[in-house]
């Protein structure tokens, strides 16, 4: 049960993990992504990606700006062009 | 015959650029390191944005393509961005940059086209202007900045962009160096604006649900491609110009060495026929007694 995450920027490969759920700030409303997700795109807005590790732990959150994510069967892409911290 | 102390000061004046260049090419050699690990760091991003545009300009066509995907209909206006590097010392990278851009606009003019440059990098300017002074539109300076990032590569972008959508040009080609080697960096040019349709190579049968609709997302993205090709053109200049200085400079100390070894069998030569001389004056002097 894990979800392959990845958060990539111009500049580099954020992040490459495996986690258990992560919720994307979308345009059009907040979506979770979990393992086997139907095939999803959308834009998101600037916001905070948060990032369940294992299920029901604390989330990490990561400021994104500018981007949109993608799910696919490989799992959860967020491209963003600004990461903060 | 230049004197002994010519010779000297002329073999210390070579060491002391032997030096220089030594030193710039071992910086070069550092940065090289740094550049190509940068210009690697980014190839993720681009590979994954250039996946889904390709899957998405292949849904979305015809009339309801955005602007920067369609292109506005004509190609009278071309619009040359030369990416140029700002510093010299790097041998014969931007002439071999300017050579190609010259090419391709020549190539345009003679098709009846009209060719405007957007210079980017202080190098490429002057070669340009001597050729084509009436035809240099606009020059990003990227000089002042010391490491060159995305925000550049945005900010060339969306100036391209409004410029693009106000009319100024109706084609953009991108004129950089890419990276192959530290001995190898060639010129390239590709089309940046309207941006061409990717090849989709994998036909993805899986119903991919959008949001908000492809248009939307599409004329979301093309913005973003454009900044992204951009920032990888500055990614392949820096790599380029530290790779071209290293290869530069190393010949220049090489050929700094062989001057030195040079000018100092010279200096010995004369060293010896000076001593020689004086003996036989010595010898002469003695005899004549």
């Amino acid at each position: 049960m894990a979800l392959h995450f990845e958060l990539v920027t111009p500049s580099k490969l954020v992040r490459s993990e495996e986690v258990h759920m992560v919720v994307v700030p979308g345009s059009e409303g907040e979506f979770g992504v979990l393992e086997g997700h139907a095939p999803f795109m959308s834009t998101i807005r600037d916001g905070a990606v948060q990032v369940y590790k294992t299920e029901g732990g604390e989330p990490e959150s990561i400021e994104v700006r500018g981007g949109f994510a993608e799910v696919g069967e490989k799992g959860l892409t967020v491209l963003a062009e600004h990461v903060e911290g | 015959m230049a004197s002994l102390k010519e010779l000297k000061d002329r073999i210390g004046s070579v060491k002391s650029t032997q030096k220089i260049t030594k030193a710039k090419q071992m910086v070069a050699a550092a940065k090289l390191r740094k550049a190509q690990a940068a210009a690697e760091a980014a190839r993720p991003y681009a590979n994954r944005l250039a996946d889904v545009m390709g899957s998405l300009a292949s849904k979305v066509s015809g009339d309801s393509a955005p602007l920067l995907l369609r292109g506005t209909g004509s190609d009278q206006k071309h619009l040359l961005v030369v990416v140029n590097t700002d510093k010299g010392l790097c041998g014969g990278l931007n002439s071999n940059v300017v050579k190609e851009a010259k090419k391709q606009a020549a190539k345009l003019i003679a098709e009846g086209k009209d060719v405007v440059f957007y210079l980017v990098g202080k190098k490429g300017r002057a070669p340009i202007k001597r050729d084509y002074a009436d035809r240099i539109g606009h020059h990003f300076d990227t000089s002042t900045v010391k490491n060159i990032g995305f925000d550049e590569a945005e900010g060339i972008a969306d100036d391209l962009v409004a410029r693009f959508e106000a009319g100024e040009f109706d084609v953009a080609h991108l004129v950089y160096p890419i990276f192959k080697s530290a001995l190898a960096q060639d010129p390239t040019t590709v089309q940046l604006l309207p941006v061409p349709s990717p090849e989709t190579a994998e036909e993805s049968d899986a119903a991919v649900e959008y949001e908000p609709d492809e248009e939307e997302i599409l004329a979301e993205l093309l913005p973003r491609y454009v900044k992204t090709q951009l920032f990888g053109a500055l990614l392949e200049r820096e790599a380029s110009e530290q790779g071209a200085s290293m290869t530069a400079m190393d010949n220049a100390t090489r050929n700094a060495g062989e001057l030195i070894d040079k000018l100092t069998i010279q200096y010995n030569r004369s060293r010896q026929a000076a001593i020689t001389t004086e003996l036989i004056e010595i010898i002469a002097g003695a005899e004549a007694l």
